[in-house]
Parts: C-alpha cells; sequence; structure tokens
C-alpha cells in the first residue's frame, strides 16, 4: 500500500479547518477562575515585599506569592530559577506574585491593587559587562557554560596559512512568536495535579510538577492540549506557568486557567540566544580551507533553563558543512538580566551556522572565487571526520542539495548576467549610483547561497541516557471484524504533522490501512515517556522506535496466523481474545557503534546529519534600502521523505522564520525592557514579504531512519535562510553585514560605515 | 443591550455590552470557539470572520456594530456533510499546520473566492496579507486557495 512517500491529507486537518479542533483556552471546567502574574518592572534588585492595596476589596481573589510555594525552583537542568522571585530580582518581568479571580475585569483591577516594592540594582545588560564582570550575577565569572572542541592545531595551521582571515559576527534575539500564546489550565482533584495545556513536552512539565509538589508521578498528570505552534517557545517555558497555574489552583480550590495575551507573551517568555562568534581561519589562495578558530559567546539571560544545551549544540555546528583539517572551538554563555534565553528552532545553530557562512563568503571576497564554488570544493562527505572526531560513515547528501539549488535557481546564469558582488561603498555612493539599466525604480539584484547542516536528534548520548519509549496497542472495538491500534507516544504534535505522519509509519509497518490507526492524545498519565518534542528527533528517533514496536506487534499477528491459519485480522482477533489489548512497547536502542565523551567532547556528536543549501535572489531599494525577496531555493537532504507536502512544510516554514529573522524581526530592548513587545512593532512576514519557495527534497536515506531512512528535518531549515539574504544582498549592493538583522536602517547605517 | 445577528445562518438574540467585543461575544455566550485571539489588537488575523461577507478582525469589532447584520465564521462554512472546497484543500495541500491561524485564513480566502473565483496569486497574497501564519511560509495556504479555486471552477461551469 505505500503509505510511506505519499502526501496522506493531514489527520488533524478536518477539526482544524472547521474550528472544532480545542486549544487550552477553548477548554474550561465549572467554577474555573482566571489567573494572572505580577511582574518585576526593572531589571534587577531586591525585593522588600509586595503591598497590598487595602482599599481593594480581595474578597475573591486568590493571592499567591513566593511563601506559599512548596519547592520554589523551577526543575530543570539546574534548579537556580524562582517559581516566584522571593528576594533576588534578576530580570524584567521575573513574576514575583499570582491572582486569581472570576472574571477579567475583577483579575486585572487586583493585579493592579498589588505593587512590588523593589531596591534596584545595576543590571548587566549585555555580554562585554557580563564578561567584564562589571557586577558578579552568576557564580564568580557569570558563566553558566564553558565548551572546547580541539581537532588537530588550528592556531599553528592558520599562522602557516596562505590566506588568513579573521571576522566577528553578531546575531540578534528572536522571539518564536507561535500565534497561539502560552496558556495553562491546572486543578487538583483526589488523584492529584491535572494540567491541560499548550505544551511540547508533556514529561518537562511532569517533572517540574513533582518537584516543586513534591509529588510522585501517578499523581500528577499533564495533558497536551491542540497546540497552535511552539518552535521552541513550548520546549521548557511550559513548566513555569503551569506550576503559576498550579499553585493558585491548590490556593483557591478551584480549577485555574492562565492564558498570557501577546504582549505579556513576548516580554516574558524566552526567546533565541544572542550570539557573537569571532572567527579566524587558514586556506591556501585556490580556496582549500585548512584551519578553523571559533569563539563563540551567547548571551543566556538571567537564568541556566536549557543554555549549556543551546551552546552545545552551537559550538558542533560552528564549522560548518566543510572539511577542515583543524579546528578550535571555545563557546562560552554568560549571565545578563535580561529574560531567560531558551529553546528555538535551530538551538543555538543558526547562530554559529549564521556566522560560519558570512566568514566563508568572506573567504570569497579575498580570493574574488564564486561563493558556491568555494564551498562546494570543502563540502564534507562521507568517509570525512568533522571536528568532534566522528566519521561520516553514510547519507552525506550535501553535494546534490548545492547542486540541485545551483541548477533550479539559475545561480551560474545570474551570476554571469549580475556580474560579481557589487563593491563594497560608503552609502553615499550607492545614494548617487544610476539605476540599472536606466529604470527609475534605482533597484538592485543580487543572488547568495549558503550551506548548512543539522544534526538530528539529541547531542552526544542525550538519546542514550534518555531511553525514549513508545506504544502500540492493538484492540477490539465490540463487534468489530477488524482490529484497531492506537499510538501512545509523548511525541506531540505542535503543527509539524507527527500524528499523520507516525500513523503511516505505524500503517505501513503493520500493514493495515491508515485509518485504523489512532493517535492518543499526549498524557503523561497515559502515554510512555518518549522524551521531549525537540531536536528534529520526532520522526527520526521516536518515528524509529515506533516503527520498531509496530514490527515486533506484526511479527507476533504473523506467527499465530502461520500457526493457526487464516487471515491477518483473523489471528489479531484470536490474540485479542486469548491475552485483551495487546501492547507492544519498545526502548530506543541507540546504535551500538555511536560513542559519544562528554568529557572531551569527542566522538558522534549525533547519530547523522541534514544537509542543505539555500539561494537568495533578492532586490534592493537603493533610497530606502529596502529587501524584497523575489526567489528562494531551498534543496535539503531529509533522507527519505515519510510526508511531502508537510515535510516541505516544514522547510518553508522554517526558511521563512529565518528570513524574517534577517530582514523583518528585531527585539528592541532599553534598560533591560522590551520596547516592541506586540505584533503591531515586532513584525514577522507576512504573505506580501514571503517568497515564492522552490524546495527540493533530496533523498539520501539514514541507514536507521524509519520508513527507509527519515532524517530530522525540522530544525535545519531555520540555519540557512538568514545568510543566504546576506550574501544576496551582498551581491546587489557591495554592503557587507557581520551582524544581524539585516532592515533598511541597518544597510544604511553598515552602507555609512563600510565593512 | 439586547441585539440579533444571523450567526452562520442562525438568528441569535442576547443581552450583552455594546462595546463588548464580537471576539468574546463569538467565543463566550455563542460557544463559537473556532475563532481565535492572536493578538488582540488587529494584528495577526486570527479572529477574522465575516460581517455582511466583509472580513473583519473580531477583536476589533464591538457587538452594538453588529446589531442586525450577519456574521459567517468558520463553523459556518462546512455543508452538513461536506467540508468546503477550501477546507479541503487545506487539509489536502498542507494550508494547515498548527491550526491556529487557519480559521482565519479561511474567511479571508471565502471572502476572496466569493468576489473573485479565479484569483491570481498576487491577489491570494494579498487577500491573506492580514493573516499572520508562522507556520508554513505561506506557499501551502497560497497553494490550498488556488487549488480550491480551480477545484470550485471544474464543479461550477460559467
Amino acid at each position: 500500500m505505500a503509505l510511506v512517500g505519499r502526501s496522506v491529507p493531514r489527520a488533524d486537518g478536518p477539526a482544524k479547518v472547521t474550528g472544532t479542533a480545542r486549544y487550552v483556552d477553548d477548554l474550561t471546567r465549572p467554577g474555573v477562575l482566571l489567573g494572572a502574574t505580577l511582574r518585576s518592572p526593572v531589571a534587577r534588585g531586591r525585593l522588600r515585599g509586595i503591598r497590598r492595596d487595602p482599599s481593594f476589596d480581595w474578597t475573591g481573589v486568590t493571592v499567591v506569592t513566593a511563601e506559599d510555594v512548596p519547592v520554589n525552583v523551577v526543575a530543570l537542568i539546574e534548579e537556580d530559577q524562582p517559581v516566584l522571585a522571593s528576594d533576588d530580582i534578576r530580570h524584567a518581568y521575573e513574576p514575583i506574585a499570582l491572582v486569581a479571580a472570576e472574571d477579567p475585569v475583577r483579575l486585572a483591577r487586583a493585579l493592579r491593587a498589588l505593587t512590588p516594592e523593589i531596591d534596584p540594582l545595576p543590571p548587566i545588560l549585555t555580554i562585554a559587562d557580563a564578561l567584564g564582570r562589571k557586577t558578579q550575577i552568576h557564580g564568580p565569572d557569570n558563566i553558566f557554560a564553558t565548551y572546547r572542541i580541539s581537532k588537530g592545531d588550528a592556531a599553528k595551521a592558520i599562522a602557516e596559512s596562505a590566506v588568513r582571515l579573521t571576522g566577528t559576527y553578531r546575531t540578534h534575539h528572536q522571539e518564536q512568536l507561535y500565534i497561539e500564546p502560552q496558556g495553562m489550565l491546572a486543578f487538583w482533584d483526589a488523584r492529584g495535579a491535572h494540567l491541560v495545556g499548550s505544551l511540547q513536552c508533556p514529561f518537562y512539565v511532569h517533572k517540574g510538577v513533582m518537584r516543586t509538589f513534591s509529588l510522585d508521578d501517578a499523581h500528577v498528570d499533564v495533558t497536551q492540549a491542540v497546540t497552535g505552534g511552539g518552535f521552541g517557545g513550548k520546549e521548557e517555558y511550559p513548566t513555569l506557568l503551569a506550576l503559576h497555574a498550579l499553585l493558585l489552583a491548590k490556593k483557591s480550590g478551584r480549577p485555574v486557567k492562565m492564558i498570557y495575551d501577546r504582549q505579556e507573551d513576548i516580554e516574558a517568555t524566552t526567546k533565541r540566544h544572542p550570539c557573537e562568534v569571532t572567527i579566524s581561519s587558514g586556506c591556501d589562495r585556490e580556496g582549500n580551507l585548512s584551519a578553523v578558530s571559533v569563539r563563540i559567546v551567547m548571551d543566556g539571560g538571567a537564568y541556566v533553563t536549557l543554555t549549556p544545551v543551546v551552546l552545545s549544540r552551537g559550538a558542533l555546528h560552528a564549522a560548518g558543512a566543510y572539511r577542515w583539517e583543524h579546528v578550535a572551538i571555545e563557546a562560552i554563555a554568560v549571565a545578563t538580566n535580561t529574560p531567560p534565553n531558551g529553546a528555538f528552532r535551530g538551538f543555538g545553530a543558526p547562530q554559529t551556522i549564521w556566522a560560519i557562512e558570512r566568514h566563508m563568503d568572506r573567504i570569497a571576497r579575498e580570493l574574488s572565487a564564486d561563493p558556491l564554488a568555494l564551498r562546494e570544493k570543502n563540502l564534507l562527505r562521507v568517509g570525512d571526520t568533522t571536528p568532534t572526531g566522528q566519521f561520516l560513515k553514510e547519507s552525506v547528501g550535501v553535494q546534490r542539495c548545492v547542486e540541485e539549488a545551483r541548477k533550479a535557481s539559475g545561480w551560474d546564469r545570474k551570476r554571469a548576467a549580475l556580474g560579481p558582488a557589487a563593491v563594497a561603498r560608503p552609502v553615499s555612493a550607492i545614494l548617487r549610483r544610476p539605476a540599472p539599466g536606466g529604470s527609475a525604480s534605482r533597484k538592485a539584484r543580487g543572488i547568495g547561497a549558503s550551506v548548512f547542516l543539522h544534526g538530528a536528534g539529541f547531542t552526544g548520548s542525550g538519546e542514550r541516557k534518555l531511553k525514549g519509549r513508545v506504544a502500540i496497542d492493538m484492540f477490539r472495538i465490540l463487534k468489530e471484524k477488524k482490529p484497531r491500534f492506537t499510538i501512545r507516544t509523548a511525541s506531540t504534535d505542535i503543527g509539524q504533522g507527527t500524528e499523520t505522519v507516525f500513523r503511516q509509519i505505524a500503517a505501513e509497518a503493520l500493514w493495515v490501512s491508515m485509518d485504523r490507526v489512532d493517535f492518543a492524545t499526549p498524557s503523561t498519565a497515559t502515554v510512555p515517556d518518549s522524551g521531549p518534542t525537540v531536536a528534529s528527533r520526532t520522526v527520526m528517533i521516536v518515528g524509529s522506535i515506533l516503527e520498531s514496536a509496530a514490527r515486533d506487534l506484526f511479527a507476533r499477528i504473523e506467527q499465530n496466523r502461520q500457526d493457526h491459519g487464516g487471515s491477518f485480522d483473523d489471528a489479531a482477533l484470536r490474540l485479542i481474545a486469548r491475552d485483551g489489548t495487546i501492547v507492544s512497547e519498545k526502548t530506543y536502542e541507540t546504535p551500538a557503534d555511536l560513542v559519544w565523551d562528554d568529557a572531551t567532547y569527542r566522538g558522534d556528536a549525533y547519530p547523522v546529519f541534514g544537509w542543505g543549501c539555500d539561494i537568495a535572489e533578492v532586490e534592493v531599494d537603493l533610497d530606502t534600502f529596502e529587501t524584497t525577496v523575489i526567489g528562494f531555493w531551498v534543496a535539503q537532504d531529509v533522507g527519505k521523505a515519510i510526508n511531502p507536502v508537510l515535510c516541505k512544510g516544514q522547510i518553508e516554514g522554517g526558511t521563512l522564520q529565518a528570513i524574517g529573522w534577517a530582514l523583518n524581526e528585531k527585539m528592541v530592548i532599553q534598560d533591560g525592557k522590551i520596547l516592541n513587545a506586540r505584533m503591531t512593532n515586532y513584525v514577522v512576514p507576512t504573505s506580501l514579504d514571503a517568497p515564492r519557495f522552490t524546495t527540493i527534497l533530496v533523498e539520501d536515506p539514514y541507514s536507521k531512519g524509519p520508513g527507509g531512512g527519515a532524517k530530522g528535518i525540522g530544525e535545519a531549515p531555520m540555519d540557512g535562510g538568514a545568510p543566504a539574504i546576506a550574501a544576496a544582498i551582498e551581491h546587489a549592493t557591495g554592503i557587507v553585514r557581520d551582524d544581524l538583522p539585516l532592515l533598511p536602517e541597518d544597510l544604511f547605517a553598515a552602507g555609512r560605515t563600510g565593512p | 443591550m439586547r441585539m440579533t445577528f444571523v450567526v452562520n445562518g442562525l438568528s441569535r438574540t442576547l443581552d450583552a455590552p455594546p462595546l463588548a467585543r464580537l471576539l468574546d461575544i463569538l467565543r463566550g455566550p455563542l460557544g463559537l470557539t473556532g475563532t481565535k485571539e492572536g493578538c488582540g489588537e488587529g494584528e495577526c488575523g486570527s479572529c477574522t470572520v465575516l460581517l455582511d461577507g466583509v472580513p473583519v478582525n473580531a477583536c476589533l469589532v464591538v457587538a452594538g456594530q453588529c446589531d442586525g447584520r450577519k456574521i459567517l465564521t468558520v463553523e459556518g462554512l462546512a455543508s452538513k456533510d461536506a467540508l468546503s472546497d477550501l477546507q479541503e484543500a487545506f487539509v489536502k495541500e498542507g494550508g494547515a499546520q498548527c491550526g491556529i491561524c487557519t480559521p482565519g485564513v479561511l474567511m479571508a480566502a471565502h471572502a476572496l473566492l466569493a468576489a473573485n473565483p479565479q484569483p491570481g496569486e498576487g491577489e491570494i497574497r494579498e487577500s491573506i496579507a492580514g493573516n499572520i501564519c508562522r507556520c508554513t511560509g505561506y506557499q501551502r495556504i497560497v497553494e490550498s486557495i488556488r487549488n480550491a479555486a480551480k477545484e470550485q471552477a471544474t464543479r461550477e461551469p460559467g
């Protein structure tokens, strides 16, 4: 029946297009109260107390402060973040108290009747101030984490190279801006704590609730509601919101719903880590790369959250998709008094890929080489080793990605027609430059490229430690002639299409039609812990566990059929008649040949990599410096596309987020506070800003991927968009930007100062 | 204030403050939670509904303005036993991912196809420019609308 490789319609589609899909704000319970959060107005200080307006009628209003929190920590990698601040205030918008009331008007008034009394302290707001230890805000040195990766002798090899180049490349905050704001519904009963919410990782929330309320796992039930986008923003943050809602529910004795409004969501929740990367490289005059030295500094914000893991992934991608004989990478994350930065699609890699790709363009400029040809010459191949010494055994489809993107975009013809990159020149010269072809529009065209890789699945020994589990149940509905199947997994569908793709994988392995396979609502009470929905691991890792569980089940049925005759369905029903519901549960088995050493950062950093090439064609208005993306070509090696339409949807959506990061999105922060925390002024691309994408799926299968070789694809599209756009702008105008973003005012400023 | 709307073809009378947001009336007393709130300030378009056939942001329209008028929400698009061409196309072509912007996008597209049954790509993009989607990159949405228009044309010749 070949379900894998077919674009079957999405299983949750009908509910979503008829308005019957229930998101958390569409849910309610009898007696439900609404909850809100009192937040710090300053970036750093000492909390002396919280004043309650005595003239306000507090009847029916529940107030929760730090004193009400049983164990006042958010259990993530470290336990440095309190659920509610009790004395130290470490960032603006830090939660201080919680309020619940029956109606939104009373709730808003009650919130205004609370005033935090804070003695402000001077904050650390930049990477430079954190490293300069202007004030000590975390440990002795304001450093959250440090990693080092080394191969060969980079310093010596660079010194001996004919062409030595150094550059510093910076990236800025980015807001996930899922269209459904964060939300959680909490209640307590005799069986403990219950949560239904908008979230990616039910078991992260589960762990946090167990820790803060000292409950065992049977007394915490976390259920995912239909979730309106996440992009990492609903990876770790929902734990904090869940704890808040549960605290209010516990004290009030009523169910409590908390839904952030857009401004609160942008201000208080995590964002992409800003990053500074300095790269020195050595190569010969022909452009054969030899050595690279990279120093990465990321701004973690006020608490650790997931910063060390983001930093690690950034470091592991910092050398790009290229062969270097000698590599030295040092990565540091610092603390600042800004809202904690956290998971966002790409997870550190977009920052370092931006840097290495801009640096590749720097090398091409220096050598007067075609930027794509320079990259092609140095691409990693099967048999090469990465900076951690990982030997690439298979599924390195990057060469084909470059070829496909080059061909589809007409790169050679367009580069020839448009000529080499415009010479870098001051903005005054650009403003005087006549319009090409004598047209009145004064617009300049350019085309630029990027090449990228993305490690699929958890880093290093992550999967080995996690041991993700998936179950598939086989049962009979009364009088039905055929068995039915239910997939039970903690992997959530947040829009990517998990429910659909998992049904395809399971139905194919069982040789049954898809309409006989259900997807259980992820709820910690009923599904095994498959690990979090992150790291481009859902299809590749969890999908492979599912495939293996389904194959085991198929083998049991097939054995029964051979032993006792009849059809597949006869055999399945016989098994059910004898044993009741049949459960096939499997645990992930890390391939035995994957070796990783956390202490030395040597070995197989990822089971396999996804690869890609982006080509952007832009038109820059030479009067307004506005950039229009007129064409965009993506070729991505996905191993095997289980559902090509959903797969292309991931690639296009992720690429547009990358384009938005470059051309539209800019978080304006002053004194640690966000000045544009609204959709009116934090601008993301619309349908008119988005280019028409040409999306090419390259399939170089991964031998252990499900469905005949699927690899992780969710995050890679975030990696290549920004550098391709910057390269195209450079080609069009001669303006070289090493820092994001690339808004008109940024191009104007760069043009004014020159590279 | 007592007011009467025709919502998805049914006449509904209720008492509500005249300055209540249409969005809250739909999601609250009328129980139509298919219309979503993404920003509350008319930027994201998730709450798009049709007021006398014209797309509006239900977060920016007050209930009193709607007295005696016709409102169409996402719940009113499908017939009793079949999805509309647009809905069908969104399911098949990947026009919906997380689905939170989908109701609003569908309403904007519905208004477009009612006025212009065979729109070009530029017209399609223009019609949904007030609807922010963070998942799809818009391409699958554009394809969905284009395919729905084609489907409609083959079914209703002339």
